[in-house]
């Protein structure tokens, strides 16, 4: 009565040519000569990503994507972080209002917060549609799920509050106790959520689409704007982009695996998991759903 | 006594700007978003003509339908395939295993303009696969056309399968082999214990997976708008041509179709929710 395996290996053998054909196409079409008819390519070239690291928007491209990523995580970090200690340790009836905001942009799509961002910013006192400076607070808001849940969960692991009462009661002031017991232990925690935001941010485009468009251009814009010329460079672009991403998840992969010792699979996963969380443990709502 | 108050206000000092962070970028567009949309399109006036606008017109109507055709089908045979791909999984030996899930994690990256771009190379008008198809003769992709609708269901599917089998393979793992071997010293066939023990056990995980799935696809954008433009009529393209575009702005319009997308989504959830409320209470 045992099931054959062969069933499940052509399944699994579908699958993977599924997901990766086009990986794997991309990547031959980037170091791909001359390619028309046959199955392989009939010559190999370097020549489009010579030729892509030479193009100085590329090089602009990036460094605007560097910027924004640089800032509206950095400034993630430094505003969440005495926010959820701060209201972890101190005013924990507020625990439930801090969750609901921070998990409400994970229901509410790109394109439905670009409309209410152009509305609120494209007149009156603050005027900055179109420019930088309202991606990077859209982004903030972005990656607000995953710093919460990174630090949320980083602080409940080293059971934040009783260090920091003890700490008190030994002497220290709420500062000391901070910087000195509980900002040590959760660096790596913190460490995995940065890397986590910064590889969904750079793969963001409904809000820089909408926001700013071609007045400043990100990877992503740019890429877009170049899917209807060369395929071959655009597949250079691609590969590129999608190495780096890869570099980055892998890395969170690797820091979770030695700190965590459990498996975090993904970025999306990590906050799915979380919602699943939810709802098998005790099925309370969402506050930020409702 | 002071002392201690005085200290609550330097703490409630520094969550200031995590405050004003969310007012002025999160709730503040909300609320705009939802009081702009009762607005007519000079702004003055209040009213509901444009939710009446959008549900009178059979192209803002389709726009909506198309999305959620495309929502239901995409999620739908994703959770499919990932039920059937994630058992499968589960057959193979543990390392096997990490290197399939591997491939899922890796592949649930490439999203959005780059996944579109390559299928765009590989099944476009002069993709590979379309010209080697046709100079080989079989015309397996003369019909197709990747800048429709069956393309994007393509990419849609190609974008949801690895994050649903993420979302369903730890469940598996909930089903003890013990079960197995206790219902068929019942004279459990397979089947049965499928029906009774397996499927019952890892039904709140697909009905989950599913509507974030959904969702997922209802607030796509990147992907659909990189690979047919505004060719195609979606909710989410519809929305950013009319909050976005150079030619025709209304606001007020997309306003209110912003609404109507986030109620769907959070329509979504909350049905999501009212399932595992009720499957977990069999359970019990």
């Amino acid at each position: 009565m045992k099931p054959s395996l062969t069933f499940h290996k052509v399944i699994i053998g579908l699958l993977v040519m599924y997901l990766l054909i086009p990986l794997v196409g991309t990547f031959l079409f980037s170091i791909a000569g001359k390619w028309d008819h046959t199955i392989l390519p009939e010559s190999y070239t370097m020549k489009w990503y010579i030729e892509l690291f030479q193009d100085e928007r590329f090089y602009d491209a990036f460094r605007r994507t560097l910027f924004l990523i640089v800032m509206s995580v950095g400034l993630s970090v430094v505003i969440m972080l005495p926010t959820i200690f701060i209201i972890t340790v101190y005013f924990s009836k507020w625990e439930g209002l801090l969750q609901a905001a921070a998990m409400l942009p994970y229901g509410i799509p790109p394109i439905v917060g670009a409309v209410g961002l152009i509305k609120v910013y494209s007149d009156g006192p603050i005027h900055i549609a179109g420019t930088p400076w309202i991606l990077i607070g859209a982004y903030f808001i972005t990656i607000l799920p995953f710093m919460y849940q990174g630090i949320r969960s980083s602080l409940r692991t080293i059971n934040a509050v009783q260090l920091v009462d003890a700490a008190e009661l030994l002497g220290a002031t709420k500062f000391q106790a901070f910087r000195t017991v509980v900002f040590p232990n959760i660096i790596s925690g913190i460490l995995v959520s940065t890397l986590l935001s910064v590889a969904l941010l750079f793969s963001e485009f409904a809000f820089a689409n909408l926001l700013v468009g071609g007045r400043f251009e990100t990877i992503q814009i740019y890429l877009a704007d170049k899917l209807n010329s060369s395929g071959h460079l655009t597949s250079a672009i691609v590969i590129t982009y999608y190495s780096l991403i890869l570099l980055l998840t892998g890395t969170v992969l690797k820091l979770t695996f030695r700190n965590e010792k459990n498996r975090v699979v993904s970025n999306k996963k990590r906050i799915l998991s979380f919602f699943k969380k939810q709802y098998c443990s005790k099925n309370t709502a969402i506050e930020g759903e409702k | 006594m002071r002392k201690i108050k005085k200290q609550k206000i330097y703490l409630l000092a520094l969550l200031l700007p995590f405050i004003l962070f969310v007012i002025g970028f999160e709730l503040g567009p909300l609320v705009a978003m939802i009081k702009n949309s009762f607005y007519a399109d000079d702004g003055i006036q209040v009213t509901i003509d444009q939710y009446l606008t959008i549900f009178k017109s059979e192209f803002y109507l389709q726009a909506i339908q198309n999305s959620l055709v495309i929502s239901l089908f995409s999620a739908v045979t994703s959770v499919i395939i990932a039920v059937i791909a994630a058992y499968s999984i589960t057959k193979f030996s543990q390392k096997i295993q990490n290197r399939l899930l591997m491939i899922a994690n890796m592949t649930s990256n490439f999203e959005g303009i780059p996944l579109s771009f390559s299928f765009i190379i590989l099944l476009g008008n002069n993709g590979l696969f379309t010209l080697l198809f046709s100079k080989i003769g079989g015309d397996v992709f003369a019909d197709f056309n990747l800048y429709s609708w069956t393309g994007l269901i393509l990419v849609y599917i190609y974008f949801q399968i690895p994050l649903a089998i993420m979302l369903i393979y730890p469940s598996y793992q909930g089903i003890k082999k013990q079960w197995k071997e206790a219902s068929s010293l019942l004279g459990g066939s397979t089947l049965s214990f499928w029906l009774h023990i397996g499927i019952p056990v890892l039904l709140p995980s697909i009905v989950g997976t599913f509507s974030i799935l959904f969702a997922n696809s209802m607030g796509a954008y990147a992907t659909a708008y990189a690979l047919v433009g505004s060719n195609y009529n979606l909710l989410s393209l519809q929305i950013a041509s009319l909050v976005a575009s150079d030619v025709a702005l209304k606001p007020q319009l997309g306003s209110a179709m912003g609404v109507l997308l986030a109620a769907t989504m959070i329509g979504a959830m909350w049905f999501n929710e009212r399932m595992m409320r009720r499957i977990r209470r069999d359970l019990r």
